[in-house]
């Protein structure tokens, strides 16, 4: 939930996560103000297609396509929009997942990440994400990468929220705090015997 | 967003040395980070010079641990051939020296603090370029831009151990929770007449400020016990 001003963490309530129409959950990563703008052409995007008031409505697959044109036509500008997009919702029982970065790179997968996540999140989900996981399992697997990234990224504060999304509806958690551990007995005196060392 | 491997490891740090009535303490977190990668989440910043002086380290993580196995190995020399301990004057100095004749190369910040019989507890600055400056209390490192205001407002003279030890601790927490390369554990190291203590407080012991949350061991906690407030929803 961090808002980072260069290596200062500015904003410690920044909301990431926000649902789009009434099948898609969107989060972002990168500069805000670029985020809230992408959310702005969003809203317009669904108050139009709302206005054709004809039972239809946009879901995840149409969200992540029109982000993605909008990223890349604006890298081809050479004025991108800073941000890496994680789009995924739940349409007439079809769940979707996605990604799209700053230069319109865009995929779908059963498990996406941005930034750091990357790097250190994908490999342990691609461990240990199976098909027809509960909920209760996601979200042990989605705490155990988010702890990694507290430990290893800078940018990361001990603030998460946890958003779920199923054709009954959308639900986004209250901020909460993850317990770190500190016990390793090699951390009480690490340069005992190597003085000067780390 | 790739983490740069090959940045050099620096040290974005929070540092802090007092002086209380009878000894000093310094105060330092333990993130070493390679440009946005966290390298080392536990790394001991506060190194030892002599047996009466330690020196914390900020920058560079490659320059500040040459520079101090350097002069570590001087003031060796030095006492051996002194017959008695070296004075915290004179390891300042003597890092001072390498700072100042170096300056083009060196990228690093330090903050001496020891005891001797002669002056009793001091603590010396000495920054980017090498100047040395005896003070009262000091503080160093990227963390430190925010604690500047703190300092002003809680630092006082002839402070007890206890007192000198929970300010610093005090202050580097609250520099972790503003600052993004600085973070970890507080360690600390209180010299005085009787000897040197280290001490370790981890991440969760450390006291909550703005915004921060309690630590819990999962979110399905909140959710099973029931007791939740509603989720939030658009």
């Amino acid at each position: 939930m961090a808002g980072s001003y260069g290596s200062t963490l500015r904003y410690k309530n920044v909301e990431r996560i926000k649902s789009i129409g009434k099948h898609t959950l969107l989060g972002a990563s990168g500069e805000v103000s670029d985020f809230q703008e992408i959310l702005r052409y969003l809203d317009e995007l669904i108050i139009y297609d709302n206005m054709w008031d004809d039972g239809n409505s946009l879901g995840p697959k149409e969200v992540h396509n029109y982000l993605t044109r909008v990223m890349y036509n604006r890298r081809n500008k050479f004025d991108p929009l800073f941000n890496s997009l994680v789009v995924g919702g739940v349409k007439n029982g079809q769940k979707y997942l996605g990604m799209v970065g700053m230069i319109g790179t865009h995929y779908e997968d059963n498990h996406v990440a941005t930034g750091f996540g990357n790097h250190l999140a994908r490999p342990l989900m691609r461990a240990e994400w199976h098909e027809d996981m509960s909920f209760e399992e996601a979200v042990k697997l989605l705490e155990k990468c988010l702890l990694v990234l507290l430990y290893r990224d800078r940018s990361a504060i001990n603030k998460f929220q946890i958003a779920k999304i199923t054709e009954e509806g959308v639900t986004i958690s209250e901020p909460y705090a993850l317990k770190t551990f500190w016990g390793f007995l090699a951390f009480q005196n690490p340069t005992k015997g190597a003085e000067g060392s780390w | 967003m790739d983490p740069d491997l090959s940045a050099p490891h620096s040290m974005g740090t929070t540092i802090i040395g007092v002086t209380y009535d009878g000894g000093v303490v310094l105060g330092a977190d333990s993130r070493t980070s390679t440009g946005m990668y966290v390298a080392n989440r536990a790394s001991d910043k506060i190194t030892q010079l002599t047996d009466n002086v330690y020196v914390c380290r900020s920058g560079s993580a490659a320059d500040s641990q040459i520079l101090s196995d350097y002069v570590r190995y001087f003031l060796n020399q030095h006492t051996i051939q002194l017959g008695q301990p070296a004075t915290v004057k004179v390891a300042a100095n003597l890092v001072r020296l390498f700072s100042y004749q170096n300056k083009n190369m060196l990228q690093t910040g330090l903050i001496i603090g020891g005891w001797d019989k002669y002056e009793g507890g001091q603590i010396y600055s000495v920054p980017l370029g090498g100047t040395v400056l005896k003070q009262p209390f000091t503080i160093g490192g990227s963390g430190s831009s925010y604690l500047y205001g703190f300092f002003d407002q809680a630092w006082k003279d002839g402070m007890s151990k206890d007192e000198a030890e929970k300010l610093v601790v005090k202050a580097v927490s609250l520099a972790i929770a503003r600052d993004g390369a600085s973070g970890g554990v507080v360690r600390t190291v209180t010299i005085n007449a009787e000897g040197v203590t280290r001490n370790f407080y981890s991440g969760n012991s450390l006291p909550l400020w703005h915004e921060e949350l309690e630590p819990r061991n999962s979110m399905l906690d909140i959710l099973l016990s029931g007791a939740s407030p509603e989720p939030m929803s658009i």
